[in-house]
């Protein structure tokens, strides 16, 4: 299974870390990959089966939405949730997002986990090509030192 | 594992980030470290196909030396081998590299530029509680 994760330390309090993370307020001030793009729509219900969805723009001009479900929702600790693209994305199948979050000295530690799907991956599988992967790869194994 | 640091220039945050693959994946990595595989990679992405003395040609290495180059690749899933008489044909099979990197490639970006956003709010936030209690 493909994975994805990323670990960073914020200046901020579990607590307001959670808020962000799991209310549509919080949500509409940071998803999305374009700085300066807003969210066009955010809501949340996080609890364990509550649902989210999140609509956004890219600089592109094109409209995304995310959305899925909480499957756990541990407060000030642990989110994980169901992903899915409901519009614009180009990866039709569901994925999983884990985050935990841990006090630190200065604030919290974010660990964000998204994580391919065994179907899903079967499917990539199944797409050929080769364009552009060694470029890819070039810069990923640049970053290896 | 791979690991890759970054700092972030605007945000005070310590920013590292590692990407985690399958074994499969870890297999792949580990083959392409090597310059000589990649250089194995890049003739067959060029000729699309290759015999094995075509592929050991270039290289000042043995025969034994250029077949256990290519086990690795084969279990890494990167090649395949037919023989043919006495002719053993190499080819490229670059969809395990291929859809790990575009699928990461996508969420990286999508969510380190999100996450940079979601420590400045909750920056400002615990700056402007901070205010009040004091």
């Amino acid at each position: 299974m493909t994975s994805l994760t990323l670990v960073r330390r914020v200046r901020a309090r579990p607590s307001i870390v959670f808020e962000a993370m799991t209310t549509a307020e919080g949500i509409a001030h940071w998803w999305g990959p374009d700085q300066g793009e807003p969210v066009l729509h955010a809501e949340a219900d996080p609890r364990p089966g509550g649902t989210y969805r999140v609509r956004f723009r890219t600089h592109d001009g094109a409209e995304h939405e995310s959305s899925g479900e909480f499957l756990e929702v541990t407060p000030l600790t642990r989110i994980v949730m169901s992903w899915r693209w409901t519009l614009g994305g180009a990866d039709p199948g569901i994925s999983r997002v884990e985050i935990v979050l841990r006090p630190v000295p200065e604030g919290t530690e974010i660990t964000f986990t998204h994580a391919q799907l065994a179907d899903e991956e079967s499917r990539h599988s199944h797409e050929g090509g080769w364009n552009g992967a060694f470029d890819k790869l070039e810069a990923y194994l640049g970053g290896r030192a | 594992m791979h690991r890759r640091r970054l700092t972030s220039p605007g945000t005070a945050t310590i920013l590292s980030y590692m990407v985690n693959q399958s074994e499969r994946l870890d297999r792949v990595f580990a083959a392409l470290v090597d310059p000589t595989r990649r250089a194995i990679l890049v003739k067959l992405e060029r000729k699309g196909a290759a015999s094995v003395s075509e592929i050991a040609e270039p290289f000042a290495i043995k025969l034994p030396a250029v077949m256990k180059h290519l086990d690795v690749l084969d279990d890494a899933g990167l090649i395949t081998r037919s023989k043919a008489g006495r002719t053993v044909t190499v080819r490229l099979r670059p969809q395990p590299m291929r859809e790990a990197m575009e699928w990461l490639g996508r969420y990286e970006r999508f969510w380190s530029a999100g996450l940079d956003r979601l420590a400045a709010y909750a920056e400002a936030r615990e700056a402007s509680t901070k205010d009040k209690e004091s």
